[in-house]
């Protein structure tokens, strides 16, 4: 590596700024990367602007980290223009990576996210009942918005992304894994999960045996959580599913995990190998006497099932939004 | 499409020791049932992963067919009741997919039964046809 300083980029588009803040959650390392990285677009931090980015020449970034899933026009053009602007794009976070929070809204479409954030919602005051429209004019001239899409997308559906840095936010020891690898010019393969092969449930520090669930409970419904799998307790948690690398920390603090490290290696489907795992323990014990409607009375327990199989992952899953008829 | 040309494409998981036995008497028998359905045979119904059921709808198909040995005849002592499950939990997940989750069926099915299979094929297919083609059709490229 030449004595020539690296240079990156950090953009957000639909996200929490959660990710962001991830950055940073590498203390004091974070010296050691601006000593050896320049940054030179981060609009959450530093004060940059678009035209900054445009004027570069192509593939002049050496690494941009990508957070956030993609549901407008700004975010599309902005993927396309630092695509164009980076050598290696990552994307960084479950947003970016599978979709995200923002992808449940794939469940509805503008219309109807609109008027649940702008008209229906009891804290909003909008009585003349305005709506964000991508033109509008004022006495002093016309104002635009990015126009908003039906459908969140994750970024590796609107450009080529190079390798991918999942969970909600990233852990902190991957994002140093995925810098060092850049520092070190040691970069994997392209489209690269930067993360272990391996699921939640191998990092999980609770003893497991043979899993059985006979009433499914949410974590509120439980008084004591016993020191044992959480899905032995009738708690669903996604680790038999799920990507690990974050070393079962919602775990550590006796919360279930619910899936934000995206899919196993060489899964089609997040939810769909949850559905697999849970049917399977579900009324283990007296499986051959239940009826139908037992099985039924049983299933209720997942409330929400979008939600519970496909919090972070909805634009990513085989059937990727609501389907329109 | 008109109405009464829909024909709906059907996929059909069976189970090598009953279901699949079954379809085969069908046949045997030289039993009328709609041409509709194509047969994947599996050592067991717990062997359907219900992403291969989503795969199938996202690719378009209009009806899937799972179908398993009786209660308490599984050569495997409970795959059937593990797909039976996993069929019910992924059609409450359809459902709010806005994805019909009459295009999803379970069946025992046993090795004597080629009436049923016969029978099951039929009005599954009659079933299909009342709820259309799948809305997903032609989207996957």
């Amino acid at each position: 590596m030449t004595d020539e300083k690296l240079k990156f980029g950090f953009y957000w588009a639909a996200s929490c700024g959660g990710c962001e803040i991830a950055v940073l959650d590498i203390d004091e390392k974070i010296l050691d990367v601006v000593a050896r990285a320049d940054i030179l677009f981060w609009p959450v931090a530093i004060d940059t602007k678009y035209r900054d980015v445009e004027a570069m020449p192509d593939g002049h970034m050496d690494v941009c980290f990508f957070n956030g899933a993609v549901r407008t026009t700004e975010q599309e053009e902005l993927a396309h223009l630092l695509r164009k602007k980076s050598k290696y794009l990552v994307a960084f976070g479950s947003c970016a990576v599978t979709g995200g929070i923002p992808g449940l809204a794939n469940i509805a479409n503008r219309e109807e996210v609109f008027r649940t954030a702008y008209l229906d919602n009891p804290s909003t005051v909008n009585e003349e009942g305005v709506l964000p429209s991508t033109e509008s004019r004022v006495k002093e001239g016309k104002l635009t918005l990015p126009g908003f899409y039906d459908t969140v997308k994750s970024l590796d559906q609107v450009v080529d992304v190079d390798y991918y840095l999942p969970g909600c936010p990233p852990p902190t020891n991957l994002i140093l894994d995925a810098v060092t690898a850049v520092f070190d010019g040691k970069l994997p393969p392209k489209g690269t999960v930067i993360a272990p092969n391996k699921s939640v449930c191998d990092e999980c520090r609770f003893e497991r045996s043979e899993k059985r669930i006979t009433k499914i409970r949410r974590i509120y419904e439980v008084e004591k959580v016993e020191d044992k799998c959480l899905l032995e307790q009738g708690i669903i948690c996604y680790g038999p599913a799920t990507r690990g690398g974050c070393g079962a920390r919602c775990l550590d603090a006796n919360m279930p995990c619910t899936g934000c490290g995206g899919p196993t290696p060489n899964s089609l489907d997040q939810g769909g190998k949850m559905i697999s795992a849970l049917a399977s323990i579900l009324g283990l014990d007296n499986e051959e006497s239940m009826t139908d409607e037992e099985v039924e009375k049983l299933l209720d327990g997942v409330v929400d099932p979008i939600g519970t199989f496909y919090k972070y992952g909805l634009p990513t899953a085989l059937i990727n939004r609501r389907v329109e008829k | 499409m008109t109405e009464d040309s829909f024909e709906p494409n059907v996929i059909a998981f069976l189970c090598n020791w009953c279901s699949y036995a079954g379809a085969d008497l069908a046949g045997t028998s030289r039993l009328k049932y709609p041409p509709n359905v194509r047969d994947i045979r599996l050592m067991c119904s717990g062997r359907v992963d219900p992403v291969f059921i989503l795969e199938a709808l996202r690719q378009g198909i209009d009806g899937v067919l799972v179908a398993g040995c009786h209660p308490g005849d599984c050569h495997y002592q409970s795959g059937n009741y593990k797909t039976n499950r996993k069929v019910r939990l992924l059609g409450r997940l359809l459902k709010e997919l806005n994805m019909e989750p009459g295009r999803v069926r379970f069946e025992y099915i046993s090795a004597s039964e080629g009436q049923k299979f016969a029978d099951v094929v039929t009005d599954f297919v009659s079933q299909l046809k009342e709820l259309g083609p799948n809305p997903l059709k032609g989207e996957c490229p």
